[in-house]
């Protein structure tokens, strides 16, 4: 193979010459340990490389040897619940090489090699495939069939394929292409992480995806294929938030990619994980996660990758027909990585010093979200399946109705990402904030200042937003209840009215308000702490079903419309204010078990407490719709 | 093997340019040697084919580009090692500086380190008694974390910090979760390294340290406000280097103060200048998160390892604005942040910890049963939000008149009050137990309305809320008296079950 030699170190950045035919984008090795780098840059002869550890000790003449590929992951069985750097390279694989501290120049492979896997083929010899075609699964663990697919690229008749055990590297079937080559087919493929996965196409997504997050999903929620940013200052609870998401989502599969974040961090997702119930599936969360790990002290050109190894990744088990949700934290750091290894090749900087092309990079980054009809056709070709009688929308295609007869020719699969932003100073209109606002629906601002009056999640209702309201709202009425998104408007509005008025209040005072105006600060008040307050570390608290919000609203505004009725009635504002049941409102969000009674028992009380004494004939302890 | 060349074409600031060289390596440590005899230490930032940028940690005044000798020695920048070092004083390379012998080291480092494996990591969840009630009540530091003091000039975070060193203590586990462990005996050691400080200040240390006898279990880098400015960029990875070998080698728990950062950015800065690198905010270099993050990163237990380091840098904010680029990047590398406040500081409170700003990300992880005690979580979240809270009401009755608060905003102002002068404030050698700590905290809740506190679980209202109302303050039934509570409820969950019937 050729050789090359270096010419200059600077940092992470390495200038060789001689590579020969290598190519940008592909991968090399530098130096005698073999350090691995990828070249970004080439002019003449010469080829800068950012390399993906430490560079101390690199000098002039030291070797560089071009591997002929650009950086790929390997996707296969053994990904689930493993933990890998920025480039794939399996943590505890590393740890049982060299120790508790990361030395250079180690290497290990993404997949084990060794591992054993049951493969059982589901499809036929004979069958035509295609890329995209699933051939068999694996049983990865309790919770994740792992679907084998034909590799993008390949298209022809399957000639062999058996059941049984293999390891990722032996052959379980192969394909006559229509070249007339015959391809092996491995459990295992290789993509490169900068190039977006193929799919057949993209379409619309409408079904929300589930956090358990009171504020999150009632009032700015994301869909099973969008994007959304969680930007936010030190200290406001990003990471908070987006381990929340990662616990109680509804997704199949979670990607969490630790981009240049704190060490510790990492290792509390690693300890808990495993501990933690999937409260969907009933098992470890750790079986559905994969964790992508590349903290702040770590090389910062493995930092740059990792989001790319992330996303590849999440669209590889789109491709199997689940719904993925992906989770960078923190894209800043990613950010800054880019400017770093920028600032190193000397290219002229655009806005504080970033790389001109960093809105182009995050907008393709967010771009690979999204929901897709994926490649192959249906999950099983050919096989008749379990449920095949069950009713199936076309909306609910997931991949357990995949499977069905009704939906043989279709399967969907989703990314949906959440990048965390951390910008300099908490300013909202730094660089990154401003390029990832560009391309993401979904923007949960979180504010310090709510951090320092202890209201967490941190995330200010008045400048968050969600452009999937609409979509969501069909779902919502089909499966939580037609008057949700009334209350959630309604709720919303109140708020909005409670920081218009909270001007007047904070100049003249509470007695300046109409006894109306008063009663609705009394209701904001009780939206903000017994509704938007959620405590992640409470376990009666951090997990909310869609039905208990919508309870809980319901109980919230139900005081108030109450409240409104018995005032107009000539009850005194103390006497409502203070009435006993409000000490039952505050607690309502803990009540897990049969929540449904206890609102309703809470409703018939607000009823008999504040307007119980006054002539109300039609008033039965039926639900009382809340009018907006 | 050194080689040694006369070839310097361009000194700019504390950079030289040095060609022709062979076998040059990134990062390899070079000896210069000047005109008039005197030496400095420095590195290799870049290698171009046969031409070094070497950076001279002394500086270059006295050197020209004809008869400066380079010597390159053919390895990085290393400390040697060893247990001998408790005790000692060294400069801010790792030379001694307090007249004693050189160390024979057990073995050389390179000072940069590896990374630590994010796998290999122990979650630190020993809470660390510190005896100061703003932190082990409301922020508490947990063995393992790194948890800087953001302050300003002027302001105690040197008291602060020397008391952190002197009272840290680690509680043992305690099986009952309404008792708090004892304390537990162990190795420690404090490791302290000064960059760009001032002889008082690095001597008020030396002092507290001397007069405790903890110097006997301490390694001090000194580099001082009067020592070359380049040299900080070496100094706290010495200091690290020293804390991992006595943390990870020999077992001990470390804790790591080092101050002052803003000096040690200062001086990354002006490298970053002379080599006319793109700058990032505020002339700081756009690597300055990384190079931080190495720093900060160094912090943490081990799995299979008994010791630990946990990291206290002291960090002077410039013009007391948080969002500058240093405590900006640092809050976001380390787990929290200790500030101190300039208007309790006037207003006589020591320590002038400012709360509301304050966190610490690990203390979910380090309180609560067995750790501390159960209500730990609970009633420090109620003494947040109640203080804030106060302090709001306390802003609002400037504009509108305290009569103008409402009776429960009135018991929020002398909430916060209070909890300024009782809780916060305490004396400089004064070593509160967390169990007193707490025992102050309900003391103080039970100046709210009991219907107030809704962070609190019931039953630990139950338990520990003190029977009667403060006594610093008289006047207090009246805020007490809610009607229907806590008797009422009772009555009304009873009446509420016949109606569902």
């Amino acid at each position: 193979m050729e050789q090359g030699s270096i010419l200059k170190v600077a940092g992470p950045l390495v200038v060789a010459t001689g590579l020969g035919s290598a190519k940008m984008f592909d991968l090399v090795r530098v130096g005698a340990e073999g350090l691995m780098g990828e070249i970004i840059e080439m002019r003449g002869d010469r080829a800068s490389i950012q390399v993906y550890e430490e560079t101390e000790g690199l000098g002039p003449g030291d070797p560089v040897v071009p591997t002929g590929a650009p950086l790929s992951v390997e996707l296969g069985p053994g990904m689930l619940g493993a933990v890998y750097d920025g480039v794939q390279r399996p943590l505890d694989a590393l740890e049982a090489q060299v120790g508790s501290f990361l030395a250079r120049g180690i290497d290990a492979p993404g997949l084990d090699r060794d591992k054993v896997w049951e493969f059982a083929a589901c499809a036929k010899a004979g069958q035509r495939v295609e890329a995209g075609s699933i051939v068999g699964v694996v049983q990865e663990n309790e919770v994740i069939e792992h679907r084998i697919m034909v590799p993008p690229g390949v298209a022809g008749e399957l000639v062999a394929i058996e059941s049984g055990s293999f390891t990722v590297e032996q052959p379980v079937g192969r394909v006559r292409t229509d070249a007339g080559d015959e391809v092996d087919l491995l459990m295992m493929q290789r993509w490169p992480v900068r190039i977006p996965r193929p799919y057949a196409r993209k379409v619309a997504a409408t079904e929300p995806l589930v956090t358990g997050t009171r504020v999150i999903d009632t009032f700015f929620p994301l869909v099973k294929g969008g994007a959304g940013c969680i930007p936010g200052p030190f200290g406001a609870g990003k990471t908070v938030t987006q381990h929340q998401v990662a616990k109680w989502s509804n997704a199949q599969i979670v990607i969490f990619i630790g981009c240049g974040e704190r060490g510790n961090e990492m290792t509390d997702v690693l300890m808990e994980f495993p501990e933690l119930t999937d409260p969907y599936s009933g098992y470890p969360l750790m079986k559905r996660t994969v964790l992508v790990a590349n903290t702040s002290n770590m090389p910062v050109a493995a930092r740059e990758a990792s989001v790319y190894t992330g996303i590849t990744m999440a669209e590889y088990f789109r491709d199997m027909g689940y719904e993925v949700v992906l989770q960078a934290d923190s894209t800043s750091r990613w950010a800054e990585a880019m400017r770093e290894i920028s600032g190193r090749l000397e290219e002229m900087p655009g806005e504080e010093g970033y790389p001109a092309y960093l809105g182009t990079r995050l907008a393709a980054f967010y771009e690979r979200a999204g929901k897709v009809e994926c490649l192959g056709g249906p999950t099983r070709p050919g096989e008749q399946t379990e449920g095949a009688d069950a009713p199936h929308r076309e909306a609910e295609c997931t991949p357990a109705a995949a499977t069905c007869d009704l939906h043989k020719a279709c399967r969907y699969g989703s990314v949906s990402v959440i990048g965390s932003v951390s910008p300099p100073g908490g300013d909202l209109s730094e660089p990154v904030v401003q390029n990832t606002l560009r391309v993401v629906k979904v923007f949960w601002a979180l504010q310090d200042t709510l951090a320092f009056q202890r209201h967490f999640p941190a995330i200010d209702w008045l400048t968050s937003y969600s452009l999937f309201l609409d979509k969501v709202t069909p779902t919502w009425e089909r499966e939580v209840s037609p008057q949700f998104r009334g209350r959630r408007d309604r709720a919303m509005s109140i708020l909005q009215r409670e920081s218009e008025l909270a001007e007047i209040v904070r100049l003249v005072g509470l007695e300046a308000l109409s006894p109306e105006e008063q009663i609705l600060m009394e209701t904001a008040k009780s939206l903000r702490e017994d509704f938007l307050q959620q405590n992640a570390f409470r376990d009666d608290d951090q997990f909310s079903s869609l039905k208990q919000q919508d309870g809980l609203l319901h109980v919230i505004l139900h005081f108030h419309e109450r409240a409104l009725l018995a005032q107009s009635q000539g009850a005194s504002l103390k006497a409502i204010f203070e009435s006993p049941v409000r000490e039952h409102i505050t607690r309502a969000k803990y009540v897990e078990e049969g929540f449904e009674a206890e609102y309703e028992r809470i409703m018939a009380e607000i009823d008999t407490q504040l307007v119980g004494d006054m002539p109300n004939p039609g008033h039965s302890h039926e639900h009382t719709e809340v009018g907006s | 093997m050194s080689r040694e060349y006369m070839t310097t074409r361009d000194i700019v600031g504390p950079l030289l340019l040095v060609e022709g060289v062979e076998g040059v390596t990134y990062g390899e440590l070079v000896e210069l040697e000047f005109p008039d005899g005197t030496r400095s230490m420095g590195n290799v930032l870049e290698i171009d084919r046969d031409v070094a940028l070497v950076q001279a940690f002394q500086g270059t005044r006295g050197s020209n580009p004809s008869e400066t000798r380079v010597r390159f020695l053919g390895r990085g920048l290393e400390l040697g090692v060893s247990r001998d070092m408790l005790g000692r004083v060294f400069d801010g390379l790792g030379r001694p500086r307090d007249n004693g012998p050189e160390i024979i080291p057990e073995k050389r480092v390179p000072i940069y380190g590896q990374p630590i494996n994010p796998v290999s990591r122990d979650f630190p969840d020993d809470f660390i008694q510190t005896g100061i009630s703003s932190i082990d009540g409301l922020n508490p530091l947990v063995r393992g974390q790194k948890l800087p003091i953001f302050s300003g000039s002027g302001l105690p975070h040197n008291e602060l910090a020397a008391q952190i060193a002197r009272q840290a203590a680690v509680l043992e586990r305690s099986d009952d979760p309404t008792k708090v462990g004892p304390v537990m005996e162990g190795e420690f050691a404090v490791v302290f390294a000064a960059m760009g400080i001032t002889f008082e200040d690095a001597d008020y240390f030396m002092t507290e340290f001397r007069s405790t006898s903890a110097i006997e279990r301490a390694v001090l880098f000194l580099n001082l406000a009067d020592d070359p400015a380049v040299e900080r960029i070496a100094t706290p990875r010495m200091a690290l280097t020293a804390a991992e070998y006595l943390a990870f080698e020999c077992d001990m728990h470390v804790l790591v103060i080092y101050t002052d950062m803003t000096y040690y950015c200062e001086a990354l800065r002006e490298v970053s200048a002379a080599r006319k690198e793109v700058p990032g905010r505020r002339g700081f270099p756009g690597y300055l998160y990384t190079d931080l993050a190495t720093m900060y990163e160094r912090a943490g237990r081990v799995k299979g390892k008994k010791g630990s380091i946990t990291q206290v840098p002291i960090l002077s904010m410039p013009d007391d604005d948080k969002t500058h680029p240093i405590p900006d990047l640092t809050g976001y590398i380390t787990e929290g942040q200790i500030i101190l406040d300039r208007n309790l500081h006037r207003s006589g409170i020591y320590p002038p910890v400012s709360v509301l700003p304050s966190l610490s990300r690990l203390k979910q992880k380090g309180i609560g049963p067995g750790k501390t005690r159960e209500d730990h979580a609970d009633l420090s979240n109620q003494l947040f939000g109640a203080y804030a809270r106060g302090i709001q009401a306390k802003e609002l009755a400037v504009i509108l008149g305290e009569a103008a608060l409402s009776e429960t905003d009135q018991a929020y102002v002398r909430f916060a009050d209070s909890f300024e002068r009782l809780f916060i404030q305490q004396g400089k050698t004064e070593d509160r137990s967390v169990e007193d700590t707490l025992a102050l905290g309900w003391e103080l809740v039970s100046l709210l309305p009991r219907s107030e506190l809704k962070r609190i679980k019931d039953e630990y209202v139950d338990r520990y809320l003190p029977a009667k109302p403060h006594e610093y303050h008289p006047g207090e039934e009246d805020a007490n008296m809610t009607p229907g509570m806590p008797a009422g409820r009772d009555e009304i969950g009873g009446d509420m079950v016949g109606v569902r019937k």
